[in-house]
């Protein structure tokens, strides 16, 4: 029987005399099994594809042209271009669209909030082929203050546009979701309005809003196969040139390794929500 | 300023709390007709702890929150200490007001020493200043600092986060503290304990605490005062709960207490106000065929364990102790204690689930006092009940405490 003195004993234990050593305390941050599997199950899948590329590369009989195209060299500059695109844009839309969702959650800007949300929306129907090919065509037809840009930054700028979204809405939703009374207790201490923010709201919506970013990262990297239309670059051009020139072998090397790298940007990704998340929640 | 109180004696120069005044404060909001509250002018003693309690929607919470401006009044002057709090910002204002919230309401993200460390942190103290006051306030609301201080909330139970609250609330050792519902989040046997802690914690400190609640008998067992609103935050009764027990001001208050006035009173009483009874004890270790005649020279069924410090550990029957050679501290489940500063109600509460039908003082320390049963409280109920009666037929009701 359990009497009404002894639940208080565990629950309010304290001093030297308590025996609550054998409570067991739950831990500070819980990793649930699918995470566990979405984080050591990728890299071991994408080291098992790229090692059956490998294979296929040493072995294969190439023509001249598959030869070229499927130089280590070339792959792996093609490879650091795709990464520079997505890291960049990734940064970008991070440096703009998290700041516009705090701006969004603010005062009597909340109210705009829906709007803005709408025309990201909007950003991200637009076909990203034509978003990429429209503004390459707009920026070299006028090129703004004068300054030639090059396709790089084009397809930056169009990968950003498309990766603003879920880190906008995400930012708003995360935001919003934080606990109101703890809001106000945070105001209630005597914090200002400022480190609310900065100390309370923030860190408490970072998990929504690095999961907006990991969706990002994601959609960017994809996308970024689109870069080699404007001549920026990226996996893009292997698979690009496959369907050109009709060689089999390349359109599945670029659609293989474009697979791959967003698989690992995607684990990137995860790991990143994972580190940032912060203790206790 | 000093004032007597129900619970305590207090003299001048023990309260660190400042007097609160409201005149004529008003709270109206945009696109009501009817003021959430309509000139409320009340004045909360320094050192005193005031229950605002009332129906929902009565304009309490919104009272107490105007007094750190968390909702900022339309018109009249609230002063704490005689100063003026428009005369500070807002956020200076409220770094020097405790602020305790359901639940604790605490920051999961930071442990529990971040937690109670953020108002010491707002004002600008020392890292050393503010571990030490950190651990003395984990200290003061019952939690060994070095095994919760670096624990996140979740790590904790409801009332162990409670406590984190209050810790938090005191920390920069306001002389005001504001607390909304504080113990609504809780079990009741844990909310018991929350409330017995509160007014230990407040006979050290001697506080001005403001405290919203929407259950009558948490007024009456934690208020100096209690101030009854009714809608529009106009004032019912303001009154010690003796008074408002005894003497309801009108038809709304009467039905606000509810029945049974006399059994609220229970709430008043302590059972330290009891005689206790005695039992035979033992210590553990002892040769239980000593101790079992002793109980049965004495009459009793059972034997009260102690621990070298004289702790109650156990509460075994005649039986239970021969059936080992020396005195055990076994089996603790059937071991009921009460606080000796627990209200009469408690114990009832307490008795009712217990397998002895009555149960086990304890004084400081958990040092074993003595054994009180139904007998001894029906007996302090029915004297109450003259008192009342009393009150009613126009005595001026004697302190019952």
């Amino acid at each position: 029987m359990s009497t009404a003195t002894v639940e208080p004993e565990t629950d309010t234990d304290s001093g030297p005399t308590a025996e609550a050593a054998a409570v067991r305390v739950p831990r500070a941050r819980v990793i649930s099994r699918e995470t566990v599997t979405m984080i050591i199950l990728p890299p071991v899948l994408v080291v098992i594809a790229f090692l059956g590329f490998v294979i296929w590369r040493q072995t294969a009989e190439l023509d001249s042209v598959e030869a070229q195209q499927l130089r280590w060299s070339e792959i792996q500059q093609r490879t650091v271009e795709h990464i520079l695109l997505t890291l960049v844009s990734a940064v970008l839309v991070v440096v703009v669209a998290v700041p516009l969702g705090v701006l969004l959650t603010r005062g009597r800007l909340r109210r705009a909030a829906p709007i803005v949300v709408g025309i990201a929306n909007a950003g991200q129907a637009a076909p990203s082929v034509g978003l990429i090919v429209l503004l390459f065509i707009w920026f070299s037809s006028y090129p703004p203050f004068g300054v030639v840009v090059s396709g790089f930054w084009i397809a930056v700028l169009a990968l950003t546009l498309y990766g603003l979204l879920p880190v906008l809405r995400n930012t708003i939703v995360g935001i919003q979701g934080v606990d109101p009374t703890l809001v106000e207790a945070g105001r209630g201490v005597g914090m200002t309005s400022a480190s609310t923010l900065v100390r309370i709201e923030l860190p408490l919506a970072i998990p929504v809003i690095m999961s907006g970013v990991r969706t990002a990262l994601v959609l960017i990297a994809g996308t970024a196969s689109l870069a080699c239309f404007i001549d920026a670059g990226g996996l893009g051009v292997i698979l690009q040139t496959g369907i050109s020139l009709f060689r089999f072998s390349l359109m599945v090397t670029g659609a293989l390794l474009i697979a791959l790298l967003a698989l690992l940007i995607e684990w990137a990704g995860r790991l990143l929500e994972l580190a940032t998340r912060p203790k206790g929640i | 300023m000093s004032t007597t109180t129900a619970n305590t004696e207090v003299n001048a120069s023990d309260v660190s709390g400042a007097e609160i005044c409201l005149d004529k404060v008003v709270k109206r909001y945009g696109g009501q007709r009817v003021a959430a509250v309509n000139e409320l002018t009340l004045s909360i003693p320094a050192g005193e702890i005031v229950m605002f309690v009332g129906p929902s929607g009565c304009g309490k919470t919104t009272s107490l929150k105007m007094i750190n401006r968390l909702i900022e009044p339309s018109s009249g002057t609230i002063t704490i200490g005689g100063n003026d709090i428009r005369s500070s910002s807002p956020d200076e204002l409220r770094r020097n007001i405790g602020y305790v919230i359901q639940g604790g309401s605490l920051f999961p993200h930071l442990t529990v020493g971040a937690n109670v460390a953020v108002v010491p942190g707002l004002l600008g103290w020392d890292k050393k200043r503010t571990a030490e006051r950190v651990d003395e306030l984990l200290d003061l609301v019952g939690l060994d600092p070095a095994r919760y201080r670096d624990r996140y909330p979740r790590q904790l139970s409801g009332g162990q986060q409670q406590r984190v609250g209050v810790a938090r609330g005191l920390a920069a050792d306001p002389p005001v503290i504001l607390m909304d519902e504080p113990f609504g989040a809780v079990d009741p046997i844990t909310r018991q304990r929350l409330q017995d802690e509160l007014l230990s914690i407040q006979r050290e400190l001697h506080k001005t605490i403001v405290c919203v609640t929407h259950d009558i008998d948490e007024a009456i067992k934690l208020g100096d005062r209690i101030l009854i609103l009714r809608e529009g935050a106009h004032i019912a009764q303001y009154d010690t709960p003796e008074n408002i027990l005894a003497a309801p001001a009108d038809d709304f208050v009467t039905d606000f207490v509810g029945a049974g006035s006399t059994l609220k009173q229970l709430s008043l009483a302590r059972v330290d106000q009891l005689e206790f009874a005695t039992t035979t004890t033992a210590q553990i270790g002892e040769s239980s065929r000593e101790a079992v005649a002793r109980a049965r020279a004495a009459g009793d069924d059972a034997i009260v364990v102690l621990d070298k410090q004289q702790r109650p550990v156990a509460w075994p029957t005649l039986r239970q102790v021969t059936a080992t050679e020396v005195v055990a501290d076994r089996p603790r489940e059937d071991l009921v204690t009460l606080d000796h500063r627990a209200t009469l109600n408690d114990a009832l509460d307490t008795m009712l689930t217990a397998t002895h039908a009555s149960a086990i003082v304890t004084g400081a320390r958990d040092q074993y006092l003595g054994l009180v049963d139904f007998d001894r409280v029906v007996e302090h109920m029915r004297s109450l009940e003259r008192a009342a009666a009393e009150a009613t037929n126009g005595v001026e009701p004697e302190g019952l405490a």
